[in-house]
């Protein structure tokens, strides 16, 4: 009986937990991106279902949406000064790094939960990106300004961002955003999380994905430069003795 | 990439007409060229073989009717190239991945252009002076005295070219050209034909046609390794490249035919020096970003 009421009571603490369900959907499952083109962007919809028992909280609901890209090794290497000339010198490897990657919010992401939290969950990009499994550590913080330059390189592309007003409550318990996506975002498969917070707990959290297309002609023939290399090198072989022949004709002096 | 198709069409046209005038390839114009533009080295490199197939093609093409192809000759040279333009792909490769290629290739120019420039100019205004003397130009080396370098062993016989010398240094001297091709993006015209004359002293008709047939068959070696190797080549730049450069050289040779020599090889050596030196200029001067990023897909 009284082991019944632990157990009761157990159940009872862990409720509140499961008492909001977070349902979301993307707008899109299937992306075309033009590689001529400007880009595009991809719509995200939540909403926050409470049960019946719970009671409305006092604080407002936030959200943090991540979508990282399909995995890369990314290279940053530093120029050093050695003698009068600019060399590449140090290097610092980027195993699985997504090759894009956005951090939308619905407030600044410090005001929505706690620096461990974020560093423990991989929330927002700071943490994702000073995470110690995401490089190789070296020691006395020297991979630090390689996290930092590969942020900064990646943020001119448009491929890194962070946005603290990306997500908008429609209603209370209704939220939307919008990713965007650049030309340059590569295809493949992305992952859509998101998490509800509420007083900085993390409530509920969702996994979706999308895949990325490219479409266009200079894509189509950049697919074949990869995954067909032979016979592309020979087409382009083929080509340039075409057009060498051709002008020996046109231009013919005898 | 961004970059104009017009901007692209006009470049080879330019070039394809200044090498036209020189009678030279216009690889180791262009290849910096598109370099400055901001396209990544390797394939700027890669994808000017393909303009390089093209216009030697056309040449090899015109000495073919004109019988004016040392076939013997032509097969020496594309022996040795072709081992030094594997060679070259393959060390393009290996540098690209250690992260230096920029580095190599913008080394290589810087000194090739120096050294090439600073002959060509030394050429011209003592070919200016002399002329201007009323003298003649002596010729370099007086009949019979021949380099110990031509009498080493394995000595062939070259009839169209009244040769008979070693294939040694001219394996050699192939190898070279194939190796810097393959790195350089460069035909090696300019290199093979002074050589071809200077050092062996190849009769003038056949020097050219020579020189593109070995020049072809390396390049279109290379510009294959390369697409497979290193899936550096753009053929859509290619394209624009061949077109430009095709036309170009067809008017640049027209015009070459009415203006003075010595006064081109003077601008050309100008030309030249100026281009290494905004090379060298790009190596010393401090980079706003230091640091820089490279991708490698993750293929399931």
């Amino acid at each position: 009986m009284r082991r019944l009421c632990l157990l009761l009571i157990a159940l009872a603490s862990i409720a509140p937990a499961s008492a909001e369900t977070l349902i979301t959907s993307l707008s899109n499952h299937r992306v075309l991106i033009n590689s001529n083109y400007t880009g595009t962007s991809i719509a995200v919809f939540g909403a926050i279902e409470r049960d019946a028992q719970t009671i409305a909280r006092a604080t407002s609901y936030d959200v943090v949406v991540t979508v990282r890209g399909p995995r890369q090794l990314l290279t940053v290497r530093e120029k050093q000064k050695v003698g009068p000339v600019w060399v590449n010198q140090e290097q610092q490897k980027f195993p699985l790094a997504p090759a894009y990657l956005s951090v939308l919010t619905s407030k600044p992401i410090d005001e929505i939960t706690s620096v461990q939290l974020r560093q423990r969950q991989k929330i927002g990009l700071a943490a994702i990106i000073n995470a110690p499994d995401f490089t190789y550590e070296r020691g006395g913080g020297a991979d630090r300004e390689f996290r930092e330059a590969l942020y900064r390189l990646k943020a001119q592309e448009g491929l890194y961002l962070e946005d603290e007003r990306g997500v908008t409550f429609l209603t209370p318990d209704i939220f939307r955003a919008s990713i965007p996506l650049p030309a340059t975002a590569p295809p493949g498969e992305y992952d859509v999380q998101v998490v509800l917070f509420a007083d900085t707990v993390i409530l509920a959290s969702t996994v979706t994905h999308f895949e990325l297309v490219k479409t266009g002609f200079e894509e189509q023939v950049g697919a074949v430069a990869r995954d067909w290399s032979l016979a592309y090198g020979l087409a382009t072989a083929a080509m340039a003795i075409f057009f060498g022949w051709l002008a020996s004709v046109i231009f013919r002096r005898d | 990439m961004p970059v104009s198709v017009l901007l692209i069409l006009g470049m080879g046209a330019a070039v394809g007409f200044i090498s036209g005038l020189f009678g030279i390839g216009g690889g180791f114009l262009m290849t910096p060229l598109l370099i400055f533009l901001g396209i990544p080295p390797a394939v700027a490199v890669a994808t000017q073989s393909a303009q390089i197939v093209a216009s030697s093609t056309t040449s090899v093409l015109g000495a073919l009717r004109r019988n004016a192809l040392d076939h013997k000759l032509g097969a020496m040279l594309v022996a040795g190239g072709l081992i030094g333009s594997a060679l070259g792909v393959w060390f393009f490769a290996a540098v690209r991945r250690a992260g230096q290629l920029d580095l190599v290739i913008v080394v290589s120019y810087v000194t090739l252009f120096t050294v090439v420039g600073s002959l060509m100019l030394k050429e011209s205004i003592r070919e200016f002076w002399t002329k201007r003397r009323g003298g003649t130009l002596r010729l370099r080396r007086q009949a019979g005295e021949h380099a110990s370098y031509l009498r080493w062993p394995l000595r062939m016989r070259f009839y169209r070219s009244k040769l008979y010398v070693s294939v040694i240094p001219i394996l050699l001297l192939s190898l070279f050209i194939g190796f810097a091709g393959a790195v350089l993006g460069i035909g090696g015209g300019f290199i093979v034909v002074p050589a071809l004359l200077y050092i062996f002293r190849v009769p003038t008709n056949v020097v050219v046609g020579t020189s593109q047939f070995q020049i072809f068959c390396t390049t279109l070696v290379a510009l294959i390794l390369h697409a497979v190797m290193n899936q550096a080549v753009d053929m859509v730049l290619a394209i624009l490249l061949i077109i430009g450069g095709v036309f170009g050289a067809q008017f640049g040779a027209r015009m070459g035919r009415n203006l003075r020599a010595e006064l081109f090889r003077f601008l050309l050596a100008i030309l030249l020096l100026a281009v290494g030196l905004r090379f060298a200029l790009e190596l010393v001067i401090e980079p706003q970003e230091p640091f820089s990023l490279t991708a490698q897909e993750r293929r399931q």
